[in-house]
């Protein structure tokens, strides 16, 4: 009796929840899709049957060729650094060193500040200006006789975004270090000194015992910064403002959508933008959930 | 050998610090830029000085981007504040029901509501606008709470459903024995031991709804802009100087770092649930 009941107000207490996840989550991806394949352009919404032509024309869009290179160069440079930077940040910090905790916490505050701001401030580090009007990063590395490191940064042809990827490195390599110093903390200490005993060298430790098992961790991080690249857009809107040189499909789908009212296309954008992350985050999720029930 | 430990072998690792050094600097910088500018007097700011020292201790930068800011700062607060709250009721809620009373079809509920978690928002976007307009909540600040607190369902979840799941089931059985129905269950016994989870959920929630621009930047109008809107709009103009915009910029930032600072180690446990390892 008592049972029932319980089940049936289980069932109450989370069935908003559920269904508003469905409902905004669920329902309103399968609107966009709806959106997508409309012909709606302008304030009012319009719903007439566009077929994929939305899908089509942003293939053949020169904006949205540039948006895929950008992504691709964004996503390599932050990835790659804040794996390479991570790992190198939690293998120092393994090491048993004083001061251990303080430098964690530095290394990971800014994951706790916004994009916005993160990219105002980056705005003037890597501020392009050259000659008498040079400021920033540029004019420290000139003032410390480093001139072959000045460069046009974000303004830079075709690599520009790279260098917005170096601020999201700056912003999220502490994240990185983070996942990977929890498995290091998680390899055994006898496996170690076993092969300390065997006369392993320290880099040989790393290199044969420790990396093999934090291939997960790899694994992990690279879907969640993956993901994360894929999605970015305020870090740009912050440093350099819209311009086409930087743009993503995430810029491209506001854009579109909300100061030129093509709602199919930013409807489509936003689907394919969709898709792309689904690709890395259903496997993940599903992995990680059945692991799970297996313990 | 074996027992000798870390000690000795690791004793003649202090070169170790100068990398360590270099890239404390490295993540420093823009708190360096950001906090020497904004206590440079207005007589001071000069591109070409940039990394100087300030010669005293001005506030002239931090009180001109107060005076900008503050109405934006206030809605941010108003806004984080409830959703903050509100989505860790419902997850402590959800979380209860998911790790300790399985009901038919959790598995398959579990994890759509985690893929939510993922999702790049641009593509509920325009179905979230036309909502909002449809509910007349489009252009405040209760739209964009509503927003902050459906969309953090997933992670506030997440979060309490790991943490009641690591709470021993014979707890809740003797419980159960004893009589008590789930509500009570819930209230009695599991409700006073969350603490953790709720300063978890909370400092994730206010730290992610106060970050957030894009719901923000769809959802509000002018006069409800939170700070992360207003921030982009100073740093955009080409009348207010880089020099009050840093100042802005440290404003902005304050909250969460204070966050940060102080429950240091409950942030990072979100951060780690956000890459599902409990």
């Amino acid at each position: 009796m008592t049972q029932n009941k319980d089940r049936l107000l289980s069932i109450l207490l989370v069935s908003p929840s559920i269904l508003a996840v469905l409902v905004f989550v669920y329902g309103f991806i399968a609107w966009s899709v709806r959106v997508s394949l409309s012909e709606w352009k302008g304030l009012l919404p319009d719903y007439t049957w566009a077929g994929f032509s939305n899908y089509i024309g942003l293939f053949s869009d020169p904006r949205f060729h540039i948006d895929i290179r950008n992504t691709l160069i964004f996503t390599v440079v932050f990835v790659a650094g804040s794996l390479l930077l991570g790992l190198g940040l939690a293998i120092l910090l393994d090491q048993g060193l004083r001061g251990e905790g303080f430098f964690r916490s530095l290394f990971l505050f800014p994951m706790a500040i916004s994009f916005i701001v993160t990219g105002v401030v980056w705005r003037w580090l890597m501020n392009p200006a050259m000659g008498s009007r040079m400021s920033g990063l540029n004019l420290l590395f000139s003032n410390l006789g480093l001139d072959f490191l000045v460069n046009r940064w974000y303004t830079t042809p075709t690599w520009g975004i790279a260098a917005v990827a170096l601020a999201a490195i700056w912003q999220m390599s502490g994240y990185t270090m983070a996942l990977y110093l929890a498995g290091l903390r998680g390899v055994p200490a006898e496996l170690r000194e076993a092969a300390q005993v065997d006369g392993a060298t320290e880099f040989q430790i790393y290199r044969h015992i420790i990396m093999p098992l934090l291939a997960p961790v790899t694994l992990s991080a690279l879907i969640i910064l993956g993901h994360i690249s894929l999605k970015v857009f305020d870090l740009i809107i912050a440093t350099a403002g819209k311009q086409l040189p930087l743009d993503v499909p995430a810029i491209y789908m506001w854009q579109t959508t909300f100061d030129g009212y093509f709602f199919g296309r930013g409807a489509a954008i936003g689907i394919l933008l969709l898709l792309s992350v689904a690709v890395l985050i259903i496997p993940y999720l599903y992995s990680t959930l059945k692991s799970e029930a297996e313990i | 050998m074996i027992t000798a430990h870390k000690k000795p072998f690791f004793k003649a690792k202090y070169w170790l610090y100068i990398p360590l050094l270099i890239m404390a600097a490295f993540y420093l910088l823009p708190l360096y830029i950001m906090l020497t500018t904004g206590f440079k007097g207005f007589d001071e700011v000069n591109l070409r000085t940039m990394w100087d020292l300030p010669k005293g201790l001005k506030l002239d930068n931090f009180i001109a981007a107060y005076e900008t800011l503050a109405p934006y700062l206030w809605n941010s607060f108003n806004m984080v504040i409830p959703a903050a709250i509100i989505s860790s009721i419902l997850g402590s809620l959800n979380g209860f029901v998911l790790a300790k009373w399985k009901f038919p079809g959790a598995n398959i509920i579990f994890p759509l509501i985690l893929f939510g978690m993922f999702i790049p928002y641009q593509s509920i976007l325009i179905p979230l606008v036309e909502f909002m307009r449809r509910i007349n909540l489009y252009g405040g600040l209760p739209g964009l709470v509503l927003a902050h607190v459906i969309y953090g369902i997933p992670i506030t979840t997440l979060t309490f459903r790991n943490y009641y799941a690591s709470i021993p089931k014979d707890l809740v059985e003797a419980a159960r024995m004893d009589g008590a129905d789930m509500l009570k269950t819930y209230w009695y016994i599991l409700l006073p031991i969350s603490a953790p989870a709720f300063v978890v959920v909370l400092i994730w929630q206010f730290t992610s709804a106060w970050n957030d621009f894009l719901f923000a930047v769809v959802l509000t109008s002018p006069s409800s802009w939170p700070i992360t809107v207003a921030l982009n709009n100073m740093a955009g103009s080409q009348i207010i100087a880089w020099n009050v915009q840093m100042a802005g910029s440290f404003l902005a930032a304050v909250p969460t770092l204070l966050v940060y600072i102080f429950l240091g180690r409950y942030f990072l446990r979100g951060l780690m649930a956000g890459a599902l390892k409990g």
